[in-house]
Parts: C-alpha cells; sequence; structure tokens
C-alpha cells in the first residue's frame, strides 16, 4: 500500500513540474502574439502604398511585358516557399502547414510540373532532410520575429530562381494566415508570375491618375516589382509568426489544463490509496484488540 | 492654399505623416520638388537621397534609401527600403560608418558595397543637419 501512494506522489509531482513549464510558454507566446500583431499592423500602410502604385505602374502602361509577369505556356519547374516556424511546441501548426505544401505539390506534379521547395522555419527543413529531398533554399532562425532584411533575402533568391532560364517558372507561397487570435488558416498563393487583371472596377481609394514615371514606366516597374515581391514575403513571413504563438498559447493552454486534470485524478486516487490504508490499519488493530479481549476472557 | 498629405513609411513602420507645403526629393533623374496641385508622379529614389518635407514651422528632414515616391492629388507616399528622420540619426554612428565605409573603399575601389554604405552614411548625416 505505501508503495503505491508512494508512485502517485511522485507522478503528481513530475506532472506539476511539466504544468508549470507549459504555463510558462503558454504566457510567453500570448505576449509575443500582441507584438507579432503590432509588427504586423506597422507594416499594413507600406503594403497598401506599394500595391497601389504596382496598379498604378500597370493600369497605365498600356503593353505590359515584363519577365515578373509573363506566364511560361508550359511551366517545367515551380519553387513552392514553405514557412514553417523554428521551434515546435505549437500543436499542429507545423504539420498542418506541411500537409498542405505536399497537397499542392502533388497538384502541381499533376499538371506536369517538377515541385522545388524553398523552405522557411528548422521544422520545415528537418522534415524535409528526414526524408531525403532535395531543398532549393532554406532559411531558419527568424521564424518568430522576421525582418524585412530576411523577407529580402528570400525574395532575392527566389526572383534570381524565378529570372534564370532553366530555374522555376512559377513562384507559391505556403504559409498560415493570421485571422485573428483563435482562427489561423493554412494558405497557398501563386505569387509568381503576377496575376494580371483586366479589369473595370474601380480600385481601391478612387480611380488611379495617369502618372508621369521617372525615369520611365519601365523602370520604376523593374524597380517596383521586386520590392513587391518582398513585401508580399515580409507578409507571409509576419502573418505566419504571429499565427505560430497563437497556435503555441492554445496548444500549451490544453496542455497546462491536461495536466491539472491529471494532477486533479491523482491526486483523488492518492486520497483514496491513504484512506484504504488508514481503514485497513484501523482494522486490523480492532481485529486484534478483539483477538487479545477473546483470549483473556478466556482464561476467566 | 491646399496642403500636400504626406506620408513616409518603411516595410516595418511608418516613419512620418502630415501635411506640408512643398516635398523635395531625389529621384534617379534628378532633385523633384513636389507642390500642391503637382501632376501625378511616380519616380524611383536614389539610394542614400535626402528627402525635404517644408513646412510652416520648420522643415523635416529624412534620410531615404532606396525606393519610390508617388504624388496623386496632393498624395504624396514616399516608399522607402529603410529611411530615418533627422531627429533620429545618430550622428557618431554615422560618422563612425561612413569612415569605416570610406576606408574599405580606399582599399578596394571596386567594393560596391561599401560604396552604397558611405552614400547611405552621408545621407543620414545630412539628414541630421551635419556638414559632409
Amino acid at each position: 500500500m505505501g508503495a503505491q501512494l508512494r508512485l502517485l506522489r511522485r507522478r503528481i509531482r513530475s506532472v506539476r513540474s511539466t504544468a508549470k513549464i507549459t504555463r510558462a510558454q503558454e504566457l510567453i507566446a500570448s505576449s509575443r502574439i500582441i507584438k507579432a500583431q503590432q509588427r504586423m499592423e506597422a507594416a499594413v500602410p507600406y503594403e497598401r502604398e506599394i500595391t497601389r502604385a504596382v496598379s498604378a505602374v500597370l493600369s497605365n502602361s498600356a503593353d505590359i511585358d515584363h519577365p515578373l509577369t509573363a506566364a511560361k505556356e508550359r511551366p517545367a519547374n515551380a519553387g513552392v516557399l514553405i514557412v514553417t516556424s523554428d521551434r515546435g511546441f505549437a500543436g499542429g501548426f507545423n504539420a498542418n502547414i506541411l500537409r498542405e505544401a505536399e497537397a499542392l505539390a502533388g497538384h502541381l506534379r499533376g499538371r506536369g510540373v517538377e515541385v522545388k521547395p524553398f523552405v522557411v522555419g528548422r521544422k520545415g527543413i528537418t522534415w524535409h532532410r528526414f526524408r531525403s529531398r532535395e531543398m532549393s533554399g532554406e532559411w531558419s532562425g527568424f521564424s518568430d520575429k522576421p525582418l524585412y532584411a530576411h523577407a529580402k533575402e528570400i525574395a532575392g533568391a527566389l526572383i534570381g530562381a524565378f529570372e534564370d532560364e532553366n530555374g522555376i517558372d512559377e513562384i507559391h507561397v505556403v504559409y498560415t494566415g493570421f485571422v485573428s487570435m483563435l482562427t489561423q488558416d493554412v494558405q497557398a498563393k501563386r505569387i509568381l508570375p503576377l496575376e494580371v487583371e483586366e479589369t473595370t472596377e474601380e480600385p481601391p481609394g478612387g480611380p488611379l491618375p495617369y502618372y508621369e514615371f521617372e525615369p520611365t514606366a519601365g523602370e520604376v516597374l523593374n524597380q517596383l516589382l521586386p520590392r513587391y515581391i518582398e513585401s508580399r514575403i515580409y507578409n507571409a513571413l509576419l502573418q505566419s509568426a504571429a499565427s505560430e504563438h497563437a497556435s503555441r498559447r492554445r496548444a500549451m493552454k490544453s496542455a497546462t489544463d491536461n495536466a491539472n486534470e491529471l494532477i486533479r485524478v491523482f491526486t483523488q486516487q492518492m486520497n483514496q490509496a491513504r484512506q484504504a490504508e488508514i481503514t485497513q490499519e484501523i482494522s486490523e488493530i480492532v481485529g486484534g484488540a478483539n483477538a487479545l479481549a477473546d483470549a483473556s476472557a478466556g482464561k476467566e | 492654399m491646399a496642403k500636400l498629405r504626406i506620408g513616409v513609411v518603411s516595410p516595418e513602420r511608418e516613419i512620418w505623416s502630415g501635411e506640408a507645403d512643398m516635398v523635395i526629393a531625389k529621384t534617379v533623374d534628378g532633385e523633384i520638388g513636389i507642390m500642391p496641385n503637382h501632376a501625378p508622379v511616380l519616380g524611383v529614389l536614389v539610394e542614400g537621397g535626402v528627402l525635404r518635407i517644408k513646412r510652416g514651422d520648420g522643415d523635416i528632414v529624412a534620410a531615404v534609401h532606396g525606393g519610390f515616391i508617388s504624388v496623386a492629388s496632393n498624395d504624396v507616399s514616399v516608399l522607402a527600403e529603410t529611411a530615418e528622420l533627422g531627429s533620429e540619426v545618430d550622428v557618431a554612428a554615422a560618422r563612425d560608418a561612413l569612415q569605416r565605409a570610406l576606408a574599405s573603399v580606399q582599399a578596394d575601389g571596386e567594393d560596391a558595397e561599401a560604396q552604397v554604405e558611405a552614400k547611405r552614411a552621408r545621407a543620414r548625416l545630412r539628414a541630421a543637419g551635419e556638414e559632409v
């Protein structure tokens, strides 16, 4: 009996220390979500302006002929940028991303397109290494706090591969979009070649005026498109970072809740065992006393 | 008189926004001065340029590295890859950076990175109102 008590005590102690760790992780993640959200909001004005500028150039120049907007008739290779996290402890965050990336890869292969993965985040990199899949690019160490410089580096590599004749003909990005604290969904988007939509609808913020370009529309577009791609990638990295913290918070919260539930059950079992032990001791004492009393009664 | 509504933004934050009478920026074609009711323009800014925003109560000066200026119906937006207000520049650090960049340019005249670095440092110092 004493052995079972000791065992339960030990288990409670270990679960309690686990709960302390998961609780701390949960609190850290909650505070970081807010910072990640603020960074997302800080990036909004630039994104809005650059999108507007790109639409302005494209709608002003009648004949759009830029390598970054030209879709090849028979794409042979597609680059897929997969944004995962550096650390685990985030529930299904990385599993969901990688599943979606696999689905996209399957879809692309179905069209006869070779897939070249570009991976961000240590988790995605180890996932690919473990399956000995070749990666065309890998970056890690900043998944929870990406800087614009990181986005620039990634965009540089992707655009370089895109402009290379034997490189890639399409670029897709798979990342976790941050909808709210409670909802994040995995998104797969094509970022290159850009889709140029012919539309008669008015863009947000009123119709675009007829611009003069310094120096020329072509040169402005040359400078503008890479910046636009960088900004799209930066946005994906920021959303993914915020989503990572949100999933981690949720995963750690349920881990803490589970640990507390376990502690409750074990405490109950422990109390039961202790009570059973006491009851047995009492019945042994009473039994012994009765036996003695019977024995002494028999002598007289 | 109409005023210009100006926003200076970098990917990581909004650097400055407000109203002003005139903006002077340096595009790859040369300096451009924007006053209210200017025709719509979209220009590419030079690396290591200085942006001057003229207001009634003192000018605002910023070092702007690369990016674009777009002007349409009195809205001016400056999209910079990195930018810094003159009042935020750490003069000592910028001087240091300039010295280091100049040293590497002298050591290797082909070092394009150092030349850009020197341009940036000069722009930061000029934005802070220092003589370079």
